[in-house]
């Protein structure tokens, strides 16, 4: 598995995942290409870019962000890395292979603003499902649920159904089967944003670590500026009509080695301040903006 | 969100889910055991049901046995029309008299079985019938329902048809079954006679289970089509593990009302075939022999009654086993 040409690599046997969250992310090969990509759609009253000449690389390991406001196409971004739709032009690469192939192999685990959950399966059949569908044993289904549901603390609650949950409960079990299949690359659709702002920054703090233990690339799509800054490596500014990538800001809270040391007490350094005005400033398209003005709703 | 200083992230708890499933203030941290609700309560809830239920019933009789007691022997009439009947006992004979009725034989006979018996014996014939045709009702309904959840194309083209069939007037058509089915002779394969009951049965049957299983194949939510998509799970895979389970829930009350329209069925053709061993047969014979012994024809009536409750409560039995499918996603 150390071996960087990937081309037309099967998808991983459930044996050799099992021991896979001690893996290293390898630095050099990319997770996600995006080349030229544009997406139209085709509407009653006429055709909307959603999307205009897209470029952008995401590394193994990395964590990024995109962000910008409604309608920059930075969701169907995530839709077209995760081949639940087609580019119109461009080329989208997902470890060197085909999105489409991508998909097939199971290469990425990916999870939505709702969590999803099938209603009538406990917490560990929901978690066991994408394992289920793709015939691993049932000895070794159970191991593995119950490794996951105790990594995003929900051991307790296994056999609990989704109704008897939270929404950041439901969120976790969600995020949990999205990691089901020890994928290298981890796609994320606003997955707090229907949660309550306690429990969203617990998330996320829960999430670096996952995400660190993990060593999976994340593409995670947010409206929320400090969401944005507090998790990612890099983060993609949008801006929509035509959805354009704006500016790319790296962030400097101590790049991934380090990944695991981001904790609450970061959102309180100086340093994640002038990262957060660095994003704004990029999303009111480069302008300064009155540092007065942290306390608005940026979510 | 920037500005405010060093939070305690808070626990969440569990929002407590509806009432019916879990009883509240059950303890968040119950080591995985779903919360069972109090036995008490529930036992309560269905006594009651069981006790409405029963009132119902009475009231209907005391209704008629005051109106009985209270009217004008011929009725009462607006000019030449009666609109309330007789209240002879020709006419209305008095419930106590139905059912004693039923203990004693049918004929005068001295070989003759009690009543209740011969309409019990006939109730199940007829829901013997009546399965056969549902079950061939709820294939045909949830493969017609398959086809046009697959293909949008199917849908529009069959689903005008649905529709008109049940426009047919069931009469029409049963001696007309009847008389094919006499034909069909396939090897040692001989069409009986009850088969064309049973076919006319499902053809109402089919009805609401094949609108309710489109409806409930259909249900699923874009984000779990995406979901099983992006597991690269094909038709048959998203069929069995989303599609059928989410179906459930609409699939319930659509075999209930598919095996009370089997029952109609079943008594109507047995009625229009004339088919003999069913409750439509003595149906109408001890309709016929009212004027003799009018509490007599009132049997197959309960008969058919009853009939009809143990074939939705089959179903309901159904719903108890799957009622895990009945759950929403919604918590609280």
């Amino acid at each position: 598995m150390s071996d960087a040409t990937t081309g037309s690599r099967a998808p991983r046997p459930a044996e050799t995942a099992q021991d896979a969250g001690s893996r290293a992310p390898r630095p050099a090969e990319s997770a996600v290409e995006v080349r030229g990509v544009d997406k139209v759609f085709e509407t009653r009253t006429g055709q909307v870019q959603a999307l205009d000449g897209i470029d952008l690389t995401v590394a193994a390991g990395e964590f990024v962000s995109l962000i910008g406001p409604s309608g920059c196409g930075k969701s169907t971004l995530m839709r077209l890395i995760a081949d639940l739709d087609d580019p119109t032009a461009g080329t989208l690469t997902v470890f060197g292979k085909s999105s489409r192939q991508a998909r097939l192999d199971q290469e990425y685990g990916i999870a939505f603003q709702q969590a999803g959950l099938l209603p009538w399966r406990t917490v560990a059949a929901n978690v066991a499902l994408p394992l289920e569908l793709h015939g691993v044993a049932s000895a070794d289904r159970r191991s593995r649920v119950a490794q996951l549901l105790e990594m995003v603390g929900l051991g307790d609650f296994a056999d609990r159904y989704p109704d008897q949950l939270s929404g950041g409960m439901q969120q976790r079990v969600a995020i949990a089967r999205a990691l089901a299949e020890q994928p290298r690359l981890l796609l994320m659709d606003e997955p707090f944003g229907a949660l309550d702002e306690m429990t969203r920054e617990k998330m996320q703090t829960e999430l670096v670590r996952i995400s660190a233990e993990t060593g999976a690339a994340v593409v995670f799509v947010t409206h929320s500026i400090p969401e944005a800054v507090f998790l990612s490596d890099r983060v993609v500014v949008m801006s929509p009509r035509p959805g354009r990538i704006q500016q790319i800001v790296p962030m400097r809270l101590g790049a991934d080695a380090a990944r695991a040391a981001r904790t609450e007490e970061l959102r309180e350094e100086r340093t994640f301040f002038d990262m957060v005005t660095a994003v704004r400033e990029a999303l009111h398209g480069g302008s300064p903006v009155a540092s007065g003005a942290r306390g608005v709703e940026t979510r | 969100m920037t500005d405010t200083g060093g939070r305690v992230a808070s626990r969440e708890a569990p929002r407590v889910s509806r009432p019916a499933e879990t009883e509240p203030g059950v303890s968040v941290r119950s080591q995985g055991l779903a919360a069972r609700p109090a036995k008490g309560r529930r036992g309560r809830r269905t006594a009651a049901a069981w006790g409405w239920g029963l009132a119902g019933i009475l009231l209907v009789a005391l209704v008629w046995e005051t109106y009985k007691l209270l009217a004008p022997a011929d009725g009462v009439l607006i000019g030449d029309t009666r609109v309330l009947p007789r209240t002879t006992d020709l006419a209305m004979p008095h419930i106590w008299d139905m059912f004693s009725r039923l203990a004693e034989p049918v004929t005068r006979s001295p070989s003759a079985q009690p009543l209740w018996m011969v309409v019990g014996l006939a109730a199940l014939t007829t829901l013997g019938i009546a399965a056969a045709g549902w079950l061939v009702g709820v294939v045909v309904g949830i493969g017609l329902a398959l086809v046009m959840q697959r293909w949008r194309i199917a849908e529009w083209g069959l689903l005008p048809w649905i529709v008109l069939s049940q426009t047919v007037p069931l009469i029409a058509f049963a001696p007309i079954v009847k008389s094919w089915g006499s034909r069909v002779e396939i090897g040692s394969f001989e069409w009986q006679d009850w088969m064309s009951v049973a076919l006319i049965a499902s053809y109402l049957a089919f009805f609401p289970i094949a609108i309710g299983a489109l409806r409930g194949l259909e249900s699923p939510d874009r984000i779990h089509e995406e979901l099983m998509q992006s597991y690269a799970a094909g038709y048959w895979k998203t069929l069995v593990k989303l599609r059928f389970p989410a179906a459930v829930p609409y699939l319930l009350p659509a075999l209930r009302l598919g095996a009370a329209n089997a029952v109609i069925g079943a008594v109507v053709a047995e009625v229009s075939t004339g088919l003999q061993g069913g409750i439509g047969r003595i149906l109408i014979q001890f309709a016929g022999q009212a004027s003799g012994d009018p509490a007599k024809a009132w049997a197959p009536i309960f008969g058919a009654i009853l009939l009809g409750l143990v074939a939705a409560g089959s179903v309901a039995l159904l719903g108890v086993i799957l009622k895990n499918y009945r759950r929403s996603e919604e918590s609280a």
